[in-house]
């Protein structure tokens, strides 16, 4: 067991783990933040995508040691009401159906949009190939990202 | 008893109203019974009483009203379109209504299944009627309050006018409504005047879903919930000898190790066959943590010595051993029609083609998890399930508790396609709470999902049609399977009734790796089966694939048979959608469409998959689908299902498999099991028939004809048969036929 020190969406938190425990399991179970979820546990799926330094990145596979001292935001710190464009995006397409995925799919999103805001279709579609959704929405998360280009830019 | 009332019974005194305490009026019903369609009323209404309700509509002194939604949400979206029903003969704004999961015990909530497609197909009259008699008491009590006739009064938009203009809200009249009789023959809006049905509704937990809020079984907590972990047997066929959980208990976080299984063994016994006997055939391992982490190295660490208790079985034999029951005598006759022996006997050609299945594991993308807590006072359990209601009887019967006593609560599921109908880790998380007397969480991991899952079974299926003299004489199906054959529904679909000469026969193989619902049981892959032999049949007859099946169904219009459970005309009228709206034939160079049609779960659909080759590889761009499931109740989340089955059925048809070695299933994660991503998805292009039907499921009825439409498609890129799944992995040379 060891004391980390981690900024999680702007906030400051101490947890005490092993230290190989993976950030998903610190979010989930030490933190109360639960949107985060569990779909592997070997970064294949993409379900527990959070922003790190404000890329994308799987908690599953970086451990807590990993995590001090970087800026870490999840889904419930993308923006304090839902508002991100993003979030707006999957509102107006209704993007979800049981909805497990998509938290990780709208942080890949966010992330990726970040970095290329006009965005070519099959740029959308490499960008999000890392996320499974297997309710199979995948023409609502392509067409929720365009929407959500569209509103950022 | 009162005669005259019990003669004058309808299903509408299944409601019961009340006045709350707080103000405002409850409306209690019962969904499952309302719903039911060979539903009897009961002998004496007196029997009836409370605890026989489980949805309820609470409507406030201010108007605004609550829907209690019973039925589990899996992503199905009924917690969203069953309330639009009530919600439209209410005559409410949608904006004004609230959704909750209802209150989650099992005395209200007894009967609830997710399951089949059909809670909008049995919801669709009397979801309607509910909210239809909860106006007209509305309506009665404002015409009561201004001493006029309630003819005289019109609702809309949860306001009252009477003939001089003046309103009254729904929340002004809850308190005298509340009081009143419930009136018998309410009449419904005409769908001309749907306000809410047919229009899109988003997600009613949509806001929770992308801020992330705590909605899914797995998200649940409890002051004092320790987690638990738990090893089961690696291989089917094994069970465990012995095991040293020394260096388990040495972590940190790790609280104890236990042995479950006793208890589930006892409720089974003399079950030796079921799913549930199979997965309880051993004892397991449990440890227990103050993390998830924890308890999942905690697992790992457990060093468990199993031993071969029945066969280890392998692919390699069940291939041989389907193949050898196909080829066999030692069948079932499911259904028999004229003389297929003498039609294939006169025969001057037969095609005769062979198709194949692999096992295949649900995947909900949530892993299996149940929260449990046992006390003298109660069972308090929390979770995603698809049956609660069996999910509570099986734990009263483990325990030894009244069923008052087991309390279910249902969370939303991450995913079900027919795993969460077995409640194998609800049963696992009760003996393991009722061993430490803690509130606990088991959580599986991926690879506990994956391997120690309810699976779809392996079937082939052998089909040959009968020609003669340029036509079809004569079609007999035989079916292979493992554990679990189509049952009596099949027989029933088409081509049954198209054909003169008609034989479907069916024989299985026990095996001891546990199989049951898949999304679309029974006809997942049977679809994909016969809608590529007919593409195949209707060039052997040098016949148009499509109206070859407009042709057959003719035949159906002409010979009606009372027991077939499709409509001719309704499978017509989607073959005549999907080719004018997929430019059937009329496609670019270099794009090739395949045909498929099929009716399953009360819908008919039709599809055309559009592919074109890329470095030698078939890519599907574009699936057209047409669709008649009658009203088009929420077209949102209609879409939503209607695209996710389509693609669903092209990942599992093209990519998936679950082999197995020595009992152990060969893939336990998704880098070593492909479900379909992003990058190999089409564009879904869908089209409803309208018309004004009662409403059909669509959870699952697009999927099984998607697989028939690719293979033929590439087909026609390659001129090579596809025969068996997953496509993509068997499409060399040496296993295509042509």
């Amino acid at each position: 067991m060891a004391t980390f020190n981690l900024k999680i969406n702007n906030k400051k938190h101490t947890v005490e783990v092993d230290e190989d425990t993976p950030l998903l399991w610190v979010l989930r179970d030490h933190i109360d933040l639960v949107g985060t979820k569990f779909g592997c546990g070997i970064g294949q799926c993409g379900a527990c995508t959070v922003h790190v330094d404000g890329n994308a990145m799987r908690s599953c596979l970086l451990q807590v040691s990993q995590a001090e001292g970087m800026s870490i935001t999840t889904i419930e710190g993308l923006s304090e009401d839902g508002s991100h464009p993003v979030q707006q995006a999957w509102k107006e397409i209704d993007v979800p159906q049981c909805g497990y995925c998509q938290s990780g799919q709208i942080m890949t999103a966010s992330a990726f949009l970040n970095q290329n805001s006009n965005p070519s279709n099959s740029e959308i579609r490499d960008a999000m190939h890392g996320n499974i959704c297997r309710c199979a929405s995948y023409n609502s998360i392509e067409k929720a990202v365009k929407v959500a280009a569209d509103k950022i830019s | 008893m009162n005669l005259s009332k019990q003669q004058t019974f309808s299903r509408r005194s299944f409601l019961k109203t009340s006045a709350l305490a707080s103000g405002g009026m409850l409306i209690s019903f019962n969904l499952f019974t309302a719903c039911k369609s060979d539903v009897k009323p009961p002998i004496d209404i007196s029997q009836l009483n409370f605890n026989d309700f489980n949805a309820f509509i609470k409507i406030s002194d201010e108007g605004k009203v609550t829907i209690f939604s019973p039925n589990p949400e899996i992503g199905q979206g009924v917690k969203t379109s069953m309330p639009m029903l009530i919600a439209e003969e209410l005559d409410v704004p949608w904006d004004d209504v609230y959704i909750e999961q209802g209150v989650l015990d099992t005395e209200n909530y007894t009967r609830q299944l997710a399951g089949g497609s059909q809670s909008i197909r049995l919801g669709w009259e009397p979801l309607r009627q509910t909210g239809a008699t909860a106006k007209q008491m509305l309506v009665n009590a404002a015409a009561a309050k201004w001493g006029i006739s309630p003819s005289e009064c019109k609702a809309s938009q949860g306001v009252i006018t009477n003939p001089k203009g003046e309103t009254l809200g729904y929340g002004d009249v809850v308190k005298e409504a509340a009081l009143l009789d419930v009136p018998e023959d309410v009449k419904l809006k005409d769908p001309e005047d749907f306000t809410i049905i047919g229009k899109n509704t988003s997600n009613v937990d949509i806001d929770k879903i992308i801020t992330g809020k705590p909605l899914f079984g797995l998200d649940y907590k409890e002051e004092g919930m320790v987690y638990a972990s738990v090893l089961r047997p690696p291989a089917f066929g094994q069970v465990l000898e012995s095991f040293d959980d020394t260096a388990a208990r040495a972590l940190s976080g790790v609280i104890d190790v236990v042995v479950i299984g006793e208890k589930a063994r006892a409720h089974l016994e003399g079950d030796k066959k079921s799913w549930t006997a199979q997965l309880s055939k051993s004892d397991k391992v449990v440890v227990i943590a103050k993390t998830t982490w924890a308890a999942i190295k905690g697992k790992k660490a457990i060093k468990a010595v199993w031993k071969n208790d029945s066969e280890l079985e392998s692919t390699e034999s069940h291939d041989k051993i389907l193949l050898d029951l196909l080829n066999g005598e030692k069948f079932d006759t499911r259904r028999k029609d004229g003389n297929v022996k003498k039609a294939f006997a006169n025969a001057d050609k037969i095609l005769e083609r062979t198709y194949e299945s692999p096992f295949l594991p649900h995947n909900c993308m949530e892993p299996m998890n149940f929260f449990a807590n046992v006390t003298p006072e109660k069972v308090h359990l929390v979770g995603p399930v698809q049956t609660p209601e069996d999910a509570a009887k099986v734990v009263s019967n483990m325990l030894d508790r009244k069923l008052e006593d087991i309390h279910l609560e249902m969370t939303r599921m991450g995913g079900g396609f027919g795993r969460r109908l077995y409640g194998d880790f609800v049963y696992e998380a009760v003996e393991i709470a009722d061993k430490i007397k803690k509130p606990v969480k088991m959580v599986s991991t991926r690879e506990d999902d994956m391997t120690t899952g309810v699976y779809r079974p392996a079937i082939k299926y052998k089909i040959a049609a009968s020609i003669k003299d340029g036509k079809l004489t004569g079609y007999h199906l035989k079916e292979a399977a493992v554990n679990i054959n189509m049952y009596g529904l099949i027989p029933n679909f088409f081509p049954a009734a198209a054909l003169e000469n008609y034989q479907v026969d069916t024989v299985n193989y026990q095996s001891n790796i546990t199989t049951g619902a898949w999304r679309a049981p029974y006809t997942n892959f049977l679809a994909s089966a016969e809608q590529s032999f007919f593409d195949e049949l209707a060039e052997t007859l040098e016949v148009d694939r499509v109206q070859l099946h407009l042709d057959l169904l003719e035949n159906v219009k002409n010979n009606p048979e009372p027991n077939i459970e499709y409509s001719p005309e309704r499978l017509q009228g989607v073959i005549k959608m999907v080719v004018d709206k997929s430019n059937w034939g009329k496609t670019d160079p270099g794009v090739y469409q395949g045909f498929s049609v099929y009716y399953c779960h009360n819908t008919h659909v039709a599809e055309v998959a559009d592919i074109v080759m890329e470095n030698g590889n078939p890519v599907v761009k574009k699936v057209t689908c047409a669709v008649d499931c009658g009203v088009v109740v929420n077209p949102l989340g209609a879409l939503n299902q209607v695209k996710g089955g389509v693609i669903d059925g092209i990942g599992h048809t093209m990519y998936s498999e679950l082999a197995f070695k020595d009992g152990v299933p060969q893939s336990n994660n998704f880098n070593s099991y492909q479900l379909i991503r992003m990058g190999q998805t089409p564009q879904v292009d869908v089209h409803f028939v309208k018309n004004n039907i009662a409403p059909t499921g669509l959870g699952e009825p697009t999927l099984p004809p998607v697989g028939a439409a690719v293979a033929n498609a590439i087909y026609k890129a390659t001129g090579k048969r596809l025969t068996k799944q997953p496509y993509i992995s068997n499409m060399d040379l040496e296993k295509v036929v042509g």
